[in-house]
């Protein structure tokens, strides 16, 4: 998609809270800051937010550039956009950093007010619930009474759904990309890795590496390595990579040999650089633990008894991280509940990645549903 | 828009209760939910495998499920819809009994329409010696989706077979009923059935 359609250049803003979030976990977090940025305009009627929910490593950077020389533009900025399929001239669109995140929303990076050092360790173990207080509390304080639509991927799809049960009437629309009703004890597996690749890195200090100047860095890259693989589809992976060399032969040596290892030393150096060691321990734990079903004896039909919203549910046939078959689970509960809901199962050789691509279908369907939300303003 | 208003639309909503609850098997563009919501304001799903059928019926405003009918009906809990639509799709499925036997477990009944191999235009071409092609059967053998053909009789042997209700049947030869030879004289065969 051209530049001309991009948001341009934006700001982040911060706001601030002073009334205590209880959170799930029965701890309470006295006061908090949520780093977020707005693109297009909140109109009179104050009915056309769009909440954008981010995933694992996400932020509330979605689209548009700080700087006009930044290398890469905000996620997801292939979406939103003056005349993208999330169109900033009919719609106020609006992402957050969620709790416990490490770009500028309250979590082990920033400083606890009340010790005036890094929280690390103390910072709370936090749920998609809590977010979604947290995001549904920054709604009150910019006046959006009900959000026209929540749309995330992967685990921003969860928050669209927490959205939905928390707030009934706060959401119009739900869009639920490349998400699962809870994870499959093989992915619980694949982030209890993760966390122990940081866990056990010698500069974790017990997560407050702050205090001693050092990051773990080995044990967040190694996550990250390890996510990226469940990010791909085999066959996203060989055709991309394949069994390419580095170099011209093999080099009998344990230096990087394939294409592939170069490819994945690269994404986890540079993740380990930017993001936070805590933040990857928190964000993981939320996905572990989010399970509306489990109030309601595993049955996530009469979890969504009190569901008003509208949903697209969209998943993509090469995902076997969050794969089609557990949208489908989302759209059986649904269905029960005889509530609006489409469903999509999208061709795409990405893998789980796949819903941040710019698929012509894909979008058509986005661009498809944001037309019907728009007249329904 | 490819809708175009068929013959048997009206027929089928005449056998739809205002306000029903109804889901359309291989919906297309989703021009028969679009006239039952209009009409008789069902409340209405429709499912569909065709990824640019899909994305038309999302168009019209719909709710559209993506999924091959094939695998059968599993995301739909038993007795959940009034009627269960399967217009002009039967001859095209593999699984012909299985998805009739899924369509009377999720509805509590189920409205089946499909072309009359047995209509006589079809009966002279192949007496010609040549596979029929007609308005209810518009493809040349090598491109037909259409793997289960089948007459009127053949249809009325298998809901016998099934243990199928007939509540209703009607036939249709250009949007006029057939009442006297309707095998060999109807074209569309249209069957309202139930669990027996």
């Amino acid at each position: 998609m051209s530049e001309k359609n991009s948001v341009g250049l934006v700001k982040a803003k911060l706001a601030q809270f002073t009334k205590p979030l209880k959170l799930t976990s029965g701890k309470k977090l006295p006061s908090y800051e949520l780093a977020y940025e707005t693109y297009g305009k909140l109109n009179v009627k104050k009915n056309n937010a769009v909440l954008v929910c981010h995933a694992l490593s996400g932020n509330h950077h979605v689209a548009g550039r700080y700087k006009k020389d930044d290398k890469y533009p905000g996620w997801w900025d292939n979406l939103i956009g003056p005349g993208r399929p999330l169109d900033t001239n009919r719609f106020f669109v609006i992402g957050v950093n969620n709790l416990g995140g490490c770009h500028g929303s309250s979590g082990s990076k920033s400083i606890n007010p009340k010790t005036k050092k890094p929280w690390g360790s103390d910072f709370p173990i936090v749920t998609v619930e809590d977010w979604v207080n947290a995001q549904a509390a920054l709604m009150d304080q910019l006046g959006i009474e009900s959000l026209a639509a929540v749309i995330g991927g992967s685990l921003g799809g969860m928050q669209a759904i927490q959205w939905t049960l928390s707030y009934p009437k706060r959401a119009r629309h739900a869009i639920v990309i490349a998400a699962a009703p809870n994870l499959t004890a093989q992915n619980v597996a694949f982030n209890e890795v993760a966390r122990q690749a940081i866990i056990t890195d010698p500069d974790f200090y017990n997560g407050d590496y702050y205090r001693f100047k050092k990051k773990p860095k080995r044990g967040l890259r190694i996550a990250r390595m390890l996510g990226h693989i469940t990010y791909l589809s085999d066959d996203a992976m060989g055709m991309k990579f394949g069994r390419k060399l580095k170099n011209k032969n093999i080099e009998y040596s344990f230096d990087v040999n394939f294409e592939m290892e170069s490819y994945l030393h690269h994404q986890g150096d540079k993740f380990a650089e930017e993001f936070d060691a805590n933040t990857y321990l928190r964000m993981t734990r939320a996905l572990d633990y989010f399970d509306p079903a489990k109030d309601y004896q595993g049955n996530l039909s009469k979890a969504f008894k009190k569901v008003e919203a509208e949903f697209l549910v969209v998943s993509f046939t090469s995902d076997w991280r969050f794969s089609p078959q557990r949208s489908k689970e989302i759209v059986k509960a649904l269905l029960d509940n005889e509530l609006t809901v489409s469903y999509a199962e999208v061709t795409a050789q990405h893998g789980h990645d796949a819903f941040l691509m710019s698929d012509p279908h894909y979008h058509g369907i986005l661009t498809t549903y944001f037309k019907k939300i728009a007249n329904q303003l | 828009m490819s809708a175009q208003f068929r013959q048997d639309f009206a027929v089928i909503a005449n056998w739809i209760p205002f306000g029903a609850k109804v889901l359309d098997l291989g919906c297309e563009d989703g021009s028969l939910l679009k006239f039952l919501e209009g009409s008789l304001e069902v409340k209405g799903y429709g499912i569909e495998k065709d990824d640019a059928h899909w994305l038309n019926t999302l168009k019209q405003g719909l709710n559209v499920i993506q999924m091959d009918l094939e695998a059968g009906l599993s995301g739909f809990e038993s007795q959940s819809f009034d009627v269960v639509v399967l217009s002009q799709t039967l001859q095209a499925m593999h699984n012909t009994e299985k998805i009739v036997h899924e369509m009377l477990r999720v509805g509590k009944e189920a409205i089946v329409t499909f072309p009359n191999f047995g209509y006589w235009r079809h009966r002279i071409q192949l007496m010609k010696g040549q596979m029929p092609v007609s308005k209810t059967l518009p493809y040349e053998w090598y491109n037909t989706p259409n793997i289960h053909l089948c007459t009127i009789k053949d249809f009325d042997e298998f809901c016998i077979k099934n243990k199928i209700g007939v509540k209703e049947r009607l036939i249709l030869t250009k949007g006029k009923p057939i009442h006297v030879m309707p095998n060999l004289m109807g074209a569309l065969a249209m069957y309202r059935l139930v669990s027996k």
